[in-house]
């Protein structure tokens, strides 16, 4: 009678094989390859390696296959690979003002150095359903774009918030030192109150969800802070090293970054002349939209440091750092689904003590 | 798995988890915090534990891994084929036989020995979470020894309900010093956890905290004088041993209220059974 959980190693082989029935699916329906989803899923692909911490296409493509093209899932085994890789060393910041942009817009000015690059984008697409895509074997090529002789500066604008830092409209970055111990997350657990370098690390790292609704929640009014898209950037930047025994910097690689600078309300004083200040987001890959939101949320976590009273949970460190990690959130609401009888029945007893001391009877 | 180091964690990270838990022991019931990793098993479903776990264990160890009490729950199978596979070690599901014990919620029923170390996995360590949301406040009410608004909580609880209300992760005092959440282990088994001989570790993987209560250390549960601490009562023993003195789990037999109360703690409840068998009292 007693059959509760007996077979648990049965139980967890079986639902293995099953898994593995179901990722392949139906077998007449040729396997993915990785290349098809590097290629053809290349922003999920991006998803991955952004919140999988781990810039590497191929795995990333291999994660999604495995997961079933649950990007979450696919974030998790990125992530428990990346833990058990060797770390030789930190790059020098990269510089997103050498980058080689595929997509720059601003939003502050309707022209400036460089140009407005509009780049390949869903923004002014018309989300109607392409029957045609559905069409399979006979799917077109699109016919390739004669891009115009690109104006050097082109490649690689000047940044918009440098211009408006020159003329000391905006508050200045503060300048980096390279040889300073960088912060790693995956190393040290944060304490509070945390600098704005392990906040950035997290928030880059964060679930794109969280953080566009709570981005999303600053434009509407909890932590508001005023936001210009003064400019977003896509491309390639290169990724440079000091080995110890070369002394000097080499390239190691290129990454695909995101990168979005928001100009947000301006402070100032009696001694102090106004400026506006900065939000700032930075993301592996493509995904523009998480950079703006990670924008939003950067100026709001930095309101005691603007001597603002922090009144929302969207600028409340301790709420936002503790939340956004999609593997921690994930696991820790999932985990509702392991036994807890144990628990449970403590409870039991004590509400059927509480039922029997107040007089109730147990219904017939 | 030869690709893996031993027991899954590389020999750093295992010296710098290490190095957590003899701070842990040298400050009883104090939180330790860690560069907790991320593991190939999710958050919330024992990767504190299996970290701790991975950093004490040696080859000749003995592993036993429980879940609720059970050796075969499906979580406490895969903890076990965790470590079978990544350290290839001996396992039991005799709690006298195993040098190391992970567990979920419980403590075993039979009394540990010394020289035993039990790792508990635990979800939320901090004891004044439910009061106090924030990590830098309550760090703070640590440091000050100012327990006063859980004396509060169960103060209240007792002018509502006329008894505390806490039913598993009751808090304690270890070694007169720090508040501790036990784990959620139900408080059945918080007199286990005062001088036990054994050594007994805490792994809070996802919120990266490491603590302990050494060998022989005392661990009170709070309470009053005239509401003094009590454990959970059942008005029946086992169904399957006999056994009166060990923690019961409910089982729904039918759909018209029939219920069956048996041992939380498989193997003590298999012990028991095999010695009714063999005519012991």
């Amino acid at each position: 009678m007693y059959v509760a959980v007996k077979g648990g190693e049965r139980a967890i082989e079986a639902a293995h094989r099953l898994l593995a029935e179901e990722r392949r699916g139906d077998s007449r329906v040729p396997e993915l390859s990785l290349a098809q989803i590097d290629q053809q899923l290349s922003l999920a692909v991006d998803r991955v390696m952004a919140e999988g911490s781990l810039y590497d296409r191929d795995l990333a493509a291999l994660a999604i296959k495995q997961a079933r093209g649950d990007l979450g899932e696919a974030i998790f085994l990125l992530r428990a690979y990346r833990t058990t890789l060797p770390r030789f060393g930190v790059s020098l910041p990269i510089d997103t003002g050498r980058m080689q942009v595929r997509r720059r817009i601003s939003a502050t000015f309707k022209d400036l150095p460089g140009g407005q690059i509009l780049g390949s984008t869903f923004d002014y697409t018309h989300r109607l359903l392409d029957f045609e895509l559905a069409g399979g074997a006979v799917a077109t090529r699109p016919s390739p774009i004669e891009l115009e002789a690109a104006d050097p500066a082109a490649c690689a604008p000047p940044r918009v918030l440098d211009l408006l830092d020159r003329e000391g409209l905006i508050e200045s970055d503060p300048a980096g030192d390279h040889r300073a111990t960088v912060v790693d997350l995956t190393r040290e657990p944060v304490t509070f109150p945390a600098p704005r370098a392990a906040r950035l690390q997290n928030l880059a790292r964060g679930d794109e969800g969280f953080l566009l609704a709570m981005g999303y929640a600053t434009q509407r009014g909890y932590g508001r802070n005023h936001p210009f898209a003064g400019e977003i950037r896509l491309g390639e930047v290169s990724v440079e090293l000091i080995p110890e025994e070369l002394g000097f910097p080499i390239e190691i690689g290129t990454i695909a970054v995101a990168e979005c600078q928001m100009v947000n309300q301006f402070r100032g004083s009696d001694s102090a002349p106004a400026q506006f200040t900065r939000g700032y987001g930075l993301v592996f890959g493509e995904n523009e939209k998480k950079a703006m939101a990670m924008a939003l949320v950067d100026r709001a976590l930095r309101s005691r440091e603007l001597g603002e009273t922090p009144a929302a949970p969207t600028q409340d460190e301790e709420f936002v750092l503790s939340h956004s990690d999609n593997v921690e959130a994930s696991g820790f609401v999932q985990h509702l689904k392991l036994p807890h009888y144990v628990d449970f029945q403590s409870e039991l007893v004590l509400v059927r003590d509480l039922r029997a001391a107040a007089g109730a009877s147990p219904r017939p | 798995m030869s690709r893996y180091n031993f027991a899954y964690l590389d020999e750093q990270t295992k010296r710098m988890i290490r190095r957590a838990i003899l701070k842990a022991v040298a400050i009883p019931g104090y939180q330790v915090p860690f560069g907790s990793r991320e593991m190939p098993l999710s958050y919330g479903w024992g990767t504190g534990g299996v970290q701790v776990t991975a950093s004490v264990i040696g080859p000749d160890d003995v592993l036993k891994v429980i879940d609720q009490g059970a050796d075969d729950t499906t979580n406490a199978v895969s903890i076990r084929r965790f470590f079978e596979r990544t350290a290839g070690v001996r396992t039991t599901t005799r709690t006298t036989q195993a040098t190391l014990i992970q567990s979920r919620h419980r403590i075993p029923e039979t009394p540990l020995a010394p020289g035993q170390i039990l790792v508990l996995q635990v979800p939320i360590p901090e004891p004044l979470r439910w009061l106090e949301p924030r990590e830098a406040e309550t760090r703070k009410m640590h440091a000050l020894e100012e327990y006063g608004a859980m004396h509060v909580r169960l103060y209240e609880d007792i002018t509502r309900h006329g008894k505390v209300a806490q039913t598993y992760e009751y808090p304690v005092i270890v070694d007169g010093r720090y508040l501790m959440r036990p784990s959620p282990i139900p408080k059945w088994d918080n007199p286990k956890l005062d001088r036990n001989p054994a050594l007994l570790l805490f792994g809070a993987g996802r919120e990266k905290r490491i603590y302990a209560v050494p060998p022989h250390t005392s661990v009170r549960s709070l309470d009053f004088e005239d509401h003094p601490f009590e454990v959970e009562r059942w008005d029946r023993p086992c169904a399957l041993c006999g056994a009166s003195d060990s923690y019961l789990d409910e089982i729904v037999v039918d759909d018209k209220g029939g219920r069956m109360f048996v041992c939380s703690d498989t193997d003590f409840c298999a012990q028991q059974q095999g010695r009714r068998e063999d005519g012991e009292p």
